[in-house]
C-alpha cells in the first residue's frame, strides 16, 4: 500500500515539480493569505473601531438630531422632518451668518492668495534674505490664534490701540473697529489674511520650485527674456493647478474661522460678524438648541465636503501636469 | 522661478515690499511683547513707543504666572497634546501598515472610510461627541479632551502613503528574520518613515496646542483648561483691561511653538502643509 503510494507519488513527482513551481506561487501565498488577513484585521481593528465611534456614528447622530425634536436631556425623540431646517432658513440670524461667512471667505481668499503669490514670487526672485522672509511670513499660521486675537484687540482698541493712534497721527479718521457693524467683519477678514498668507506663500514657493528650468530656457529662446514675459508665459500658467489647490485650502480654512470671532466680537455687533462655525457653537452649546445647531452643522458640512471634493479633483489635475 | 540676477533697482524694490509685508506680519507679535513689558499707566498713556519707558516686565509676567494658573494651563496643553499624539501614532501606524502592505478582505472599503473621515470637519461632529462624552461620564476630564482625537484619518492616510513607498522586499526580509507583523510596524516601518511621523507629529501638536473650539465645549473646570481656553478665561474674568499681564500670558502661550518653529523650520513647513510641499 505504502509502496504503491510511494511509486505513485514518485511518478507524480516530475509533474509536481512543474506544478510545484506554479503552486508555490499560488498556494503558498494562499496559505499565507489567511495569516496575512488575520494580521490585517488585527492591526486595523483599533483604528476601525475608533473611526466608527468617533466619526461615523457622530455623523449619523448629527443627522438624527437635525431631523428630530431631540433636546439635551430628552430620553426620547420623534422625527420632525425638515422642521429644524425650516426654522434655520427663516431665521434672520442664520441668514446673516451664512451671508457673513460667504462675504468673509470672498474677502479672505483673494487677499490671501494674491498676497501669498506676490510674496512667494518676490522671495524666490533672489537669494538674499530668502529664509528670513519665509520664516517671518509663516509665523502667524503657527501662532495660537486665541493669543494673537488678544493682541489684535489691543492693536484695534479705540483709545489706546496702535491702529487708531497711527491713523490719528496721519490725520485720518479713526473707528471703533470691532464694535462697529460696518468694520467688524472686514477687520476679521484682514486678520484672516494675516493668519493665512504665509500658508499660501509656502504652497506657491513649492509650486515655483517644481517648474522645470528648461521651460525658462525655452521661453528665453523664444525671446521672452524680460522678467515680465517670463512671468506671463511660464510662471503664471505653470502655477495654475497649484493656485486652484491654494484657493480651496484657504477657503476651507476661512470657512472654519472660529477663534477670532469668539475672542474679538462674539459675532457682534448684532449679527454683523457672526459666521457658521460660531453659530453652530452658540446655538448648540450656549442656547442649547440642539436641533437648530445640528441643522446648521449639516449646512456647514455640505459646504466643506463640496470644497474638499473640488480640492481632491484639483490635486488629480496637479498630478497630470507633473 | 529661477533666481535671476536682479538689477539694483529691482533688488531694492523687492526688499522694500518684503520689509513692508514683514512689518504687517510682525506688528501683532511686537505689540504683544511690547505691552507685556509696560506698566498700566504707560499702556493707557496717549503717546506710545515700542520699548517701555519703565521696565515693568517682571511684574506683568509674575502676575500672569501667579494670579492665574498659567503654568497649569500650559501643562494641561502639553499633557493633552502628548496623550493625543501617543494615541494617534499607536492607533494609526499599525492601521496604515495594514492598508499599505497587507492584503485582507475589506481593506479597500476601510481605506474608503478613512478617506471619508478625512472629509469630515471635526467641529461638525461636536454635538454627538459631546453627548458621547456625557454618556461616558468623562466631560470635564482630560479624557474628554483626548478621546475625540485618538484616531486621525489624516495620520493613517499620510503614513500609508509613506509605507507604500517602502519596498516589499524589506517586509519579506523582516518576515524571514522572524519578525511578526506588529514588530515590522514598530521596528521597520515607523523608523523608515520617520520624516512622515515627525511631520505628522508637528501637525498634530500644533493643531491641538492651538485648539479652542473643542476644549471650550468639553471642559469647564479651570484646572483642566489647555492654554488657549485658559487665556480666554483670563481675559474674560480677571483682566478686562489689564493688558500687561494678559499680553505676558499670551506671549508665554505663543512662545513655545514659535521657538520650536524657528529651530526646525523645514519640518514645520512640511508638517503644517500636510506633506503637500515636497
Amino acid at each position: 500500500m505504502s509502496a504503491s503510494l510511494n511509486a505513485v507519488s514518485r511518478l507524480a513527482q516530475p509533474a509536481e515539480g512543474v506544478a510545484g513551481k506554479l503552486s508555490s506561487r499560488v498556494s503558498l501565498p494562499r496559505r499565507h493569505s489567511l495569516h496575512e488577513a488575520m494580521w490585517g484585521w488585527a492591526l486595523i481593528a483599533p483604528a476601525l473601531i475608533f473611526l466608527v465611534v468617533l466619526f461615523f456614528l457622530p455623523v449619523v447622530g448629527v443627522f438624527v438630531i437635525a431631523f428630530s425634536d431631540w433636546q439635551f436631556g430628552a430620553s426620547s425623540l420623534s422625527f420632525v422632518g425638515l422642521a429644524n431646517f425650516r426654522e434655520v432658513i427663516f431665521d434672520e440670524g442664520f441668514r446673516a451668518s451664512l451671508i457673513n461667512t460667504v462675504v468673509y471667505v470672498a474677502m479672505v481668499v483673494p487677499g490671501t492668495v494674491l498676497a501669498g503669490l506676490l510674496i512667494a514670487l518676490l522671495i524666490e526672485s533672489s537669494h538674499s534674505c530668502r529664509a528670513l522672509y519665509r520664516a517671518v511670513h509663516f509665523l502667524p499660521f503657527m501662532a495660537t490664534a486665541t493669543a494673537m486675537a488678544i493682541s489684535w484687540e489691543a492693536l484695534l482698541h479705540p483709545t489706546i490701540g496702535l491702529v487708531n493712534h497711527s491713523l490719528a497721527a496721519l490725520g485720518l479718521p479713526v473707528a471703533n473697529w470691532l464694535r462697529d457693524e460696518t468694520t467688524a467683519l472686514p477687520v476679521l477678514a484682514v486678520i484672516g489674511i494675516w493668519q493665512n498668507l504665509g500658508y499660501a506663500m509656502v504652497l506657491f514657493m513649492a509650486g515655483l520650485k517644481s517648474i522645470p528650468l528648461d521651460l525658462y530656457d525655452a521661453a528665453d529662446v523664444d525671446g521672452a527674456d524680460h522678467w515680465l514675459d517670463r512671468l506671463r508665459t511660464v510662471t503664471i500658467p505653470m502655477l495654475g493647478p497649484v493656485s486652484m489647490f491654494v484657493v480651496i485650502v484657504v477657503a476651507l480654512r476661512a470657512f472654519e474661522t472660529f477663534d477670532t470671532i469668539q475672542i474679538l466680537t462674539q459675532g457682534g455687533p448684532g449679527h454683523s460678524s457672526e459666521m457658521l462655525l460660531f453659530t453652530i457653537y452658540r446655538e448648540s452649546f450656549e442656547y442649547l438648541r440642539a436641533g437648530y445647531g445640528a441643522a446648521v452643522a449639516i449646512v456647514f458640512l455640505a459646504i466643506v465636503v463640496a470644497l474638499t471634493l473640488l480640492q481632491a479633483r484639483s490635486m488629480d489635475k496637479r498630478v497630470h501636469y507633473q | 522661478m529661477s533666481a535671476i540676477r536682479l538689477s539694483p533697482a529691482a533688488a531694492i524694490l523687492r526688499h522694500g515690499v518684503l520689509v513692508l509685508t514683514s512689518a504687517f506680519i510682525l506688528v501683532p507679535f511686537v505689540w504683544m511683547v511690547s505691552l507685556s513689558l509696560k506698566s498700566p499707566g504707560e499702556i493707557f498713556r496717549a503717546t506710545f513707543s515700542v520699548l517701555p519707558a519703565q521696565f515693568y516686565g517682571v511684574d506683568n509676567y509674575a502676575k500672569a504666572i501667579t494670579s492665574v494658573p498659567l503654568p497649569r494651563y500650559m501643562g494641561n496643553g502639553l499633557l493633552v497634546c502628548a496623550l493625543i499624539l501617543a494615541a494617534q501614532i499607536l492607533v494609526c501606524a499599525p492601521a496604515a501598515y495594514a492598508l499599505a502592505k497587507l492584503k485582507f478582505w475589506g481593506r479597500d472599503f476601510i481605506f474608503a472610510m478613512v478617506l471619508v473621515g478625512l472629509l469630515l470637519p471635526h467641529q461638525v461632529l461636536s454635538l454627538p461627541l459631546f453627548i458621547l462624552c456625557y454618556k461616558l461620564d468623562i466631560l470635564n476630564t482630560y479624557l474628554a479632551l483626548v478621546i475625540p482625537y485618538v484616531v486621525s484619518p489624516f495620520g493613517i492616510f499620510l503614513l500609508r502613503q509613506f509605507f507604500k513607498k517602502i519596498p516589499n522586499d524589506i517586509v519579506h526580509a523582516a518576515r524571514l528574520d522572524g519578525l511578526c507583523e506588529l514588530a515590522i510596524v514598530w521596528k521597520i516601518m515607523v523608523p523608515m518613515a520617520l520624516p512622515a511621523v515627525i511631520a505628522f507629529s508637528i501637525f498634530s501638536v500644533v493643531a491641538h496646542w492651538n485648539d479652542l473650539f473643542w476644549p471650550l465645549i468639553a471642559v469647564r473646570d479651570g484646572n483642566l483648561m489647555p492654554a488657549p481656553l485658559g487665556i480666554m478665561a483670563f481675559k474674560n474674568e480677571e483682566a478686562g483691561n489689564d493688558y500687561g499681564p494678559l499680553m505676558a500670558a499670551s506671549t508665554l502661550v505663543v512662545a513655545p511653538l514659535l521657538i520650536a518653529f524657528l529651530a526646525a523650520q523645514k519640518w514645520f513647513v512640511e508638517g503644517m502643509t500636510g506633506g503637500s510641499v515636497k
